[in-house]
């Protein structure tokens, strides 16, 4: 069975419950293959032992009636395992072992889904190319050396190596829908509020959200319709009426009136990036929709205040990495000494940037002028979509500005790093549902993504709009598994 | 009403300071569970026992509001005739130290739940009204104990999280006093509700005391100075005292007052500097991310409406429009709610004919008296409204003597035995029946014949030597009034 990595989640979960498979025949091919990926750097933590153990477990008595019945996954070290160290890509949390599970993790393992591991992450997801981790950079298996994304850049490699069938990530500015577009994979950031952000290690509250990366369109959907649950231990979960995500996926999205926004014409925009978006557009009139040009103004001041309200958040929610109750503790000649050494040692460079623009930014003197203003185009920005949708019933923009980039190729110009991200962040600020699907190679052959931005609430829209053009992309991930000797 | 002999002044050479004092009460609020979790908050309890995966601010752990603790704090606003803001926010108070696990306290910054109030007190002079600025909810933060050791801190997070009302008034007292009144009315107010039981040695009811001075009949206000922390009344009183002098000095001798936060040293009954404004740490407020605006409809505060009982305020009327007590009465009575209990229950219990000054009087006295001498609450009182009021009855219809009564009374401590009962056993009842009265005072009267011609030649003060002895002869036990009433027609 050694095709079995090449199969997609949804054929897994079918052939496993048509018993053509076994959850310990699937796990095992997926651990052997992530065993001869250990150049990859995808794992934090690998849990082997443990999902075999399951697997076998699952088997004896397999419950086929569940969503994932026996799958395995690893997910991105930036939820909280029970029992399995969770270090959010740093060195303070390098040895910390949870007593609790995060909502989404125990929402895919009720479904049926074993842990293969914990997979690596920019630190506290703050980065766009996997680069801040303290454990390492991560390999793209599009080509060696090519970042894979960030933050969620070893969620993307371990799926689109196929060391997993499928992951999850968090998408605070674009954690998901970057990386994805950079391996030629799907990534869903969902509506705030859809995924509960209990026991995920925090960045910044008001824009993290959980979502599904994976091969296809349908997997992504089937993924979501797990993890997606009204949670009463987030204030910010929202109940709404989900939907059977995979079920009701369909390609049907005739009349659908698909925005474009002018906006994303940036500046200096490579021409491999313009043309990847007409091609979108033809893509999507070819499905029978109707593309209208939009306006998105104040699309321009996303960046900057994402880059105000983020770290803000971060600064505060990262205060709790203080070395007095869990985590690394560095020697101090008191407590004031013990924090700074700790906290020094402890955190990487950019989440130290990170935490100092946002002190910065809350600081007295400056609040208004920073934080609060920003909160203002936070609104505007919201403001801008809530406009746009009266209008149409989707937005089509470039995924990311450029295709994935060399190792060490922007570590030292944080500002052309944060640019990346110029696409997914407005999103992030308004709350709203994105979906990166894989729609093209540049001139290098590095798969190049599209993004569709949906109305809040309405993930099954953009999914099917997602759905609809991936039938006619046809698009094929170009990797030639060179890691593996 | 004058209120010259009671106004709090300073006084050095020729001038006349006035000091002005604003509060902020920090009053935890009565709750099972904690603001944001569903840890325990009983006192006392083991260190660490009662300490959630979300007061030890674990990676990935979200606040929940627990939504009794709002309900408490609209109640408490109410009481406090303030208005309740139907939307409020919770900010981020950012601070590192070793008890505060988030390394932020969530706290209420720019939208309290409760505005603007307020709050009359009871002077002896008559009633000042104090206006209440805001009330808002938050956390407590854990405890750091330093001297289990010499190298280390310890921390306990029991306190963690728990749920806090801070409640600051506006400037308006005037004096140790008035302070002393305030808190106590406050106090008062909160175990009324339910809201705060108000126990300061336990640490639920603590203050922050902010204090200036100003020359008398200046409008302006001086630079104030805030007294961190300080956990009993006379704390308080002793803490102003010293500060209000201690600025005063310095205006004396033409030296500025610095803005800054002290501490009052309980053992050297001084202030003394924690940290100048320069100092002051920039907190970095801003909205907790983590938790929506606090947003409560008119129907959820008109509810608690009904849930609120009658106040001080209300029942010190009512006892004086009903029960014609008078207002220095009513005062004592109402400000414990528990003793204004008690006393309803003995006017209840006492039944139809019932002397409202007697029982007044044996409340406020007698047993006031013994629960002083033995350190107990009214709740703990160890005689019961019920056998009180019996006891009250009885001297009202003549059954024992006022005297007799403190007898009962005595008797009446040991396991809160039945008035009535005491009486029989002890055959303390009094003798009514005038033939037996009037053949005792014949016999004292003949024994002392001598002294009987003497009254009558007009020493009038012998007829309290005949009442003494038909008392004695009656063992205490003879109606004094028929006694008079004999010895008047016999002598």
């Amino acid at each position: 069975m050694s095709d079995i990595t090449k199969q997609s989640l949804t054929e897994l979960v079918k052939n496993i419950k048509d018993k053509k498979l076994s959850s310990t025949e699937v796990t095992k091919a997926f651990i052997d293959r992530s065993e001869k990926s250990k150049e990859l750097n995808s794992y934090v933590t690998e849990d082997f032992t443990s999902a075999l153990d399951k697997a076998k477990k699952f088997d004896q008595k397999p419950n086929l009636d569940l969503k994932l019945p026996g799958v395995p996954m690893a997910v991105k070290d930036l939820f909280c395992t029970k029992d399995v160290k969770t270090t959010a890509g740093s060195k303070i949390l390098n040895n910390f072992v949870p007593t609790y599970e995060s909502t989404v993790t125990d929402n895919i393992w009720k479904e049926g889904a074993i842990l293969l591991g914990k997979l690596n992450c920019d630190e506290f997801a703050m980065g766009s190319s996997n680069e801040t981790s303290f454990f390492g950079s991560v390999q793209n298996p599009i080509d060696k050396n090519l970042v894979p994304g960030g933050s969620s850049g070893g969620s993307a490699s371990a799926v689109a190596g196929k060391l997993t069938p499928i992951t999850i990530g968090t998408d605070t500015g674009g954690s998901i829908r970057q990386p994805a577009s950079f391996t030629g994979t799907v990534g869903l950031k969902p509506t705030y509020g859809s995924c509960s952000r209990y026991g995920i290690v925090a960045f910044a509250s008001s824009l993290d959200q959980a979502g599904p990366m994976a091969q296809n369109v349908k997997d992504c959907a089937l993924l979501q319709e797990v993890i997606s649950t009204y949670d009463p231990k987030d204030s910010t979960s929202i109940d709404f009426k989900r939907n059977q995500y995979s079920k009701e996926l369909t390609n049907n999205i005739k009349g659908k009136k698909i925005g474009i926004p002018k906006e994303y014409r940036v500046d200096g925009m490579p021409k491999e990036i313009e043309d990847l978006w007409q091609k979108g557009i033809e893509y999507v009139k070819d499905c029978g929709a109707e593309t209208i040009d939009i306006s998105l103004p104040h699309t321009n001041y996303a960046l900057p205040t994402y880059y105000i309200v983020a770290p803000a958040e971060a600064s505060s929610n990262l205060a709790r990495y203080d070395g007095v109750k869990y985590g690394f503790r560095a020697k101090g000649e008191n407590l004031i000494d013990m924090y700074e050494k700790t906290r020094s040692e402890g955190f990487g460079a950019e989440v130290q940037r990170r935490i100092m623009i946002g002190t910065y930014v809350l600081s007295s003197g400056y609040y208004d002028a920073y934080y609060l203003k920003a909160q203002k185009v936070r609104k505007l920005i919201k403001n801008d979509f809530d406009e746009a949708y009266k209008k149409v019933d989707a937005i089509l923009t470039p995924s990311t500005p450029s295709s994935a980039f060399k190792i060490g190729e922007k570590t030292n110009d944080p500002v052309s790093m944060y640019l990346n991200d110029i696409f997914t962040v407005p999103v992030n600020l308004a709350g709203l549902p994105g979906i990166s699907i894989p729609a093209g190679h540049d001139s290098k052959g590095y798969p190049l993504g599209l993004q569709i931005i949906g109305r809040a609430f309405d993930e099954q829209n953009i999914l099917n709009i997602a759905f609809a053009m991936e039938e006619k992309i046809n698009f094929k991930n170009k990797i030639t598994d060179w890691w593996i000797k | 009403m004058s209120k010259k002999n009671s106004e709090y002044l300073i006084n050095r050479k020729d001038n006349q300071y006035e000091v002005v004092i604003g509060l902020e009460v920090h009053a935890q609020v009565l709750s099972e569970s904690k603001l944001f979790s569903t840890s325990a908050t009983k006192f006392g309890a083991e260190p660490n026992t009662q300490v959630s995966l979300v007061d030890a601010a674990f990676p990935g752990m979200l606040p929940v509001i627990n939504e009794f603790c709002v309900k408490q704090a609209i109640k408490t606003g109410i009481g406090l005739n303030a208005k309740i803001n139907k939307r409020s926010v919770f900010d981020r108070k950012n601070y590192f130290y070793a008890d505060l696990p988030q390394g932020y306290q969530i706290s209420q910054f720019k939208d309290p739940i409760v505005g603007e109030g307020k709050v009359i007190l009871d002077m002896p002079d008559g009633q000042k009204e104090v206006g209440i600025e805001r009330l808002h909810l938050e956390q407590d933060a854990g405890k750091s104990i330093h001297d289990l050791d010499p190298q280390n801190t310890f921390v306990d997070l029991n306190r963690s999280g728990v749920a806090l009302m801070e409640i600051v008034s506006k400037p308006d007292l005037r004096s140790p006093d008035e302070v002393s009144a305030y808190i106590k009315k406050l106090r008062s107010i909160m175990r009324y509700l339910g809201t705060c039981d108000g126990n300061m040695q336990e640490g639920s009811l603590r203050a922050d005391v902010n204090v200036s001075v100003r020359a008398k009949g200046s409008k302006e206000f001086g630079t104030r100075c805030e007294i961190k922390n300080v956990n009993s009344i006379k704390f308080m009183q002793m803490a102003i005292e010293y500060e209000a002098n201690r600025q005063v000095d310095l205006i004396e001798e033409g030296k500025l007052i610095d803005q800054e936060t002290r501490l009052f040293d309980t053992k050297k009954n001084e202030t003394r500097s924690m940290r100048s404004k320069e100092d002051a740490h920039d907190y970095r407020y801003f909205p907790d991310p983590d938790l929506l605006p606090l947003e409560v409809s008119d129907e959820f505060v008109n509810e608690l409406k009904k849930d609120i009982p009658e106040l001080p305020d209300d029942k010190k009327k009512r006892f004086i429009d009903k029960f014609k007590l008078s207002p220095y009465e009513a005062t004592i009575l109402v400000s414990d709610i528990d003793t204004a209990k008690y006393f309803e229950e003995v006017v209840t219990k006492m039944g139809k004919n019932k002397d409202m000054k007697l029982a007044v009087n044996w409340i406020t006295g007698e047993l006031f008296a013994v629960l002083n001498a033995k350190n107990l609450e009214i709740s703990q009182s160890p005689v019961s409204a019920k056998n009180l009021a019996i006891l009250v009855n009885l001297i009202k219809n003549g059954t024992i003597s006022g005297k007799i009564a403190k007898t009962v009374f005595e008797l009446m401590l040991d396991g809160d035995k039945d008035p009535q009962k005491i009486v029989e056993e002890k055959g303390l009842k009094q003798q009514s029946d005038p033939k037996a009265l009037e053949a005792l005072i014949d016999k004292i009267i003949n024994d002392n014949r001598e002294k009987a011609i003497e009254y009558k030649q007009g020493k009038e003060k012998l007829f309290g030597f005949f009442v003494g002895q038909a008392m004695k002869a009656s063992g205490g036990k003879a109606n004094p009034q028929l006694i008079n009433e004999i010895l008047k027609k016999k002598l």
